[in-house]
């Protein structure tokens, strides 16, 4: 891939995270926050995945992979605790 | 480029216009059970997508962008669904234009919050 089109898919990956952003600053209540960092785990998994291509190391798969696990648990965590539950 | 690299290059970039789209959704909705569901389809779609296009575009990384990419397909749903019984455990309201909510009509959730009250009392009447 080209670099202009690294650039255009990294631009809009930020924008995703930058709204995500936004409403985890915004959202009224706890579980906003939760959902909307939890879609910006999501998001970051797939650009680190893509930054892996973008800078040739395959390390960055795995990265993305322990990440992902561990933000899983996470949100599991917080999402017990807020049922109250845990 | 290649091929490969092309093919890639078009399913990473369907991807990533999902991710998008799903963080404006997260961003622009009313309530947390629609952001939720904007947010965990078009999120997994995207990151899915995002992954194999990753995967397919460098032949030699297939397998872990695979395993990754899976991960997050089950992992995913099981989240959003802890976090929308979480929110609604928790007494979240919902949405005034909500039209059905199940749990409080079937009496299985007491101590559910005032899920849009008014609404669902002028939705009962008109029926």
């Amino acid at each position: 891939m080209s670099l202009a089109l690294y650039i255009v898919f990294f631009g809009v990956g930020a924008a995703a995270v930058l709204l995500c952003m936004v409403r985890a600053l915004l959202g009224p209540t706890a579980p906003d926050r939760l959902v909307a960092v939890d879609g910006m785990i999501t998001i970051t998994t797939a650009l680190l995945v893509l930054l892996g291509l973008f800078l040739g190391r395959r390390i960055y798969i795995d990265v993305a992979l322990v990440y992902a696990v561990l933000a899983f648990v996470g949100v599991i965590a917080v999402a017990r605790y807020l049922e109250r539950g845990l | 480029m290649t091929t490969t690299a092309i093919i890639g290059a078009f399913v990473v970039g369907f991807g990533v216009v999902f991710l998008l789209l799903g963080a404006l959704g997260i961003f622009r909705l009313p309530d947390v059970y629609n952001r939720l569901q904007a947010g965990t389809k078009c999120t997994t779609l995207g990151a899915f997508c995002a992954i194999v296009g990753v995967g397919i575009a460098e032949p030699g990384w297939t397998f872990k962008a695979l395993i990754v990419a899976v991960f997050i397909l089950l992992t995913n749903p099981i989240s959003a669904h802890a976090l929308a019984r979480a929110s609604y455990k928790s007494g979240v309201r919902l949405y005034d234009g909500t039209v059905v909510d199940k749990c409080r009509e079937l009496g299985k959730c007491k101590e559910v919050g005032n899920a849009a009250e008014t609404s669902e009392s002028t939705a009962g009447g008109e029926e």
